[in-house]
């Protein structure tokens, strides 16, 4: 439970002890009260909602309960099969992936996966992945080419493991290939922010024809602590980098970085995982189709002129001073 | 402590322990082209942007640029452009750690990739020579995604069949490491050179345990199979042309090689 959320959540178990006393019998001012109750609960919810801070959508992007890869998998795609292993070292569990149906247009899905609860975080690694998880999504691209199979990819991690096993098998390598894989496959790839999109490590994952992003989810240089860890030398200043790093969803879209912003239901994605899926599978369903008709070669050119575009620079020849992406922040959030 | 009679002329390399100090992109640049003189510098007119209105501790992220091109008289800590080695023509970029810690933003990304798309255009060959703390923070995502556009870029590259050399410098780090350099089709580590995922910082912060910094350097990764080869400075230049006249596609081999080579299969 997050701070934001304790208000609304004594509302929410109020109605809720009163729904469980009341029923269609009960006095027509009881269901009226009700009724009232719950008209509240969504206009609180509303509010709180279209207020939050950078540092809560940090929150909520890695709340406890929030939906993970294999929740979105398991409501949007039918008849899915995992794919394990990377045929070179071993089975990440912090990468997941396969292949099946997403309303009827066969898929490959990869996606990082967090878990829940202690057990199950040691053993996915909290989402962080390790080489072998990179280059089991690098076979699987591969193999959604050989097939002609577009691949749909979900990122949430907060960042690509930082130990020293990882830097032994090579994390940087598995990274940088995975890019230049995605780079040039010549299939639909469609990606999509769902929770943390920590830094590199989920831009290894993220190299596709469309960008989408739950509208609370956050895509990240690096992480606020880690971030913080580097500007102020102190992980305890992440509050003030979540607020620096424009790192959430609507900032990301005024700068073009991503194509769109998927809605979640009131109060986050974690209140409703169901309406969640539908919201995201139907995004991912519009972006497929409008990547269908186009030629495997001209995604691959299309592809790299969309990443070839993302920048902020300026040329500082006189008559013709280019501003790509300058001040996409909003006038208020000037200054921090 | 050493005394400048203790490095060799103009390597900065410490003749006792071998200690490899870091060089600024001029002296890079005397050390691996012929002529350092003839190196003709691409986009240099390609200036970072504040995207993000970025403002830490040590100040406004526009004054710090400032600060950083005044110290170093560089515009971006990258420097792209033209030049020779052992006679060929290469791409060259050199990252300038003097600069806000050679990081990467939309500037040095753009120079990169524009360089990568020069030597493509041209099938010239193309060595970066990377130094550099990774992303540039104060970028946010903008500087994320150079990581993209870089390798990306290189993997035309390579695709074009040009050969690309990286040689990875003290220190090779993070958003750097895990994007065009790690794809270059040799990598050569200059000795002592700290190359690694996980800045230090990063990992203190996040996993609350020290880094081991011992470990990570252009030996160790080597002895992983991370890279081809730890090549002391005095043979850089001789070893990367050597790479480059036997990977080099026809077109960009020197005539009189090509001459050679035909005559050998004949007779």
């Amino acid at each position: 439970m997050l701070d934001f959320e304790r208000d609304l959540d004594e509302l929410r178990s109020r109605i809720a002890e009163l729904e469980a006393e009341s029923d269609l019998d009960s006095a027509s001012d009881v269901l009226r009260q009700l009724e009232l109750m719950q008209l509240e609960l969504e206009a609180r919810t509303a509010d709180v909602f279209s207020r939050l801070t950078p540092w809560q959508r940090v929150q909520l992007a890695r709340h406890r309960d929030r939906p993970h890869t294999l929740d979105f998998i398991e409501r949007m795609i039918d008849g899915f099969v995992e794919l394990h292993g990377d045929r070179r070292h071993g089975d990440d569990m912090a990468v997941v992936g396969g292949v099946g149906s997403l309303q009827g247009r066969r898929v490959v899905i990869v996606g990082h996966q967090k878990g829940r609860g202690t057990r199950q975080n040691v053993e996915r690694n909290f989402g962080m992945a390790h080489p072998e998880g990179y280059r089991k999504a690098i076979r699987l691209f591969q193999l959604a080419a050989r097939f002609g199979l577009p691949v749909i990819t979900l990122l949430d991690t907060p960042g690509a493991g930082p130990a020293l096993e990882d830097e032994e098998r090579g994390q940087s390598w598995a990274i940088a290939e995975s890019m230049a894989v995605m780079a040039r496959l010549e299939t639909p790839i469609v990606v999509a922010v769902i929770g943390e999109g920590g830094s590199g490590g989920a831009l290894a994952m993220g190299v596709g024809d469309r960008i989408l992003m739950l509208e609370h989810a956050i895509y990240s240089v690096a992480s606020p602590e880690a971030a913080a860890a580097i500007i102020w030398r102190d992980s305890k200043f992440a509050e003030r980098a979540a607020e620096a790093l424009g790192l959430t969803s609507d900032v990301l879209y005024a700068a073009d970085l991503i194509d769109r912003i998927v809605p979640e239901p009131p109060g986050g994605a974690h209140r409703d995982y169901d309406a969640t899926a539908e919201n995201l599978a139907a995004a991912l369903v519009d972006a497929l189709e409008e990547l269908q008709a186009v030629p495997p070669a001209d995604l691959v050119t299309e592809r790299y002129a969309k990443f070839r575009a993302m920048s902020a620079h300026m040329e500082s020849s006189p008559d013709d001073a280019v501003v790509d992406g300058s001040s996409v922040v909003p006038e208020d959030r000037h200054g921090l | 402590m050493h005394y400048r009679p203790e490095f060799e002329a103009g390597l900065h390399v410490c003749t006792r322990c071998d200690y490899h100090d870091r060089l600024t992109v001029g002296q890079r640049l005397d050390l691996l082209l012929d002529d350092a003189g003839s190196f003709r510098e691409l986009a240099a007119d390609v200036l970072t942007s504040d995207p993000l209105k970025f403002s830490r501790p040590s100040g406004r992220y526009p004054d710090r640029v400032a600060k950083a091109q005044e110290s170093t008289g560089r515009s971006e800590a990258v420097v792209c452009g033209v030049g020779h080695i052992q006679g060929h023509e290469v791409a060259v970029g050199v990252m300038e750690f003097g600069f806000i810690a050679g990081s990467m933003g939309g500037a040095a990304g753009e120079r990169i990739a524009r360089l990568f798309e020069l030597a493509h255009e041209r099938r010239i060959p193309l060595l970066m020579v990377t130094s550099s703390g990774g992303a540039r923070q104060d970028e946010g995502v903008f500087a994320l995604m150079q990581m993209a556009k870089t390798t990306a870029a290189a993997a035309r590259l390579a695709d074009a069949g040009v050969p690309y050399i990286a040689l990875m410098a003290d220190p090779t780090l993070a958003g750097v490491t895990a994007s065009f350099a790690a794809v270059a089709d040799v990598i050569i580590g200059e000795p002592g050179a700290t190359i690694r995922f996980a800045g230090s910082r990063v990992v203190q912060g996040t996993l609350s345990r020290r880094a081991q910094a011992d470990d990570h350097t252009a030996e160790w990764v080597l002895r992983r199979g991370m890279i081809d080869a730890v090549v002391p400075r005095r043979d850089q230049r001789r070893t990367i042309g050597r790479l480059i006249e036997l990977l080099a596609p026809a077109r960009v081999t020197r005539r009189a090689e090509i001459g050679d080579t035909a005559q050998t299969r004949l007779g």
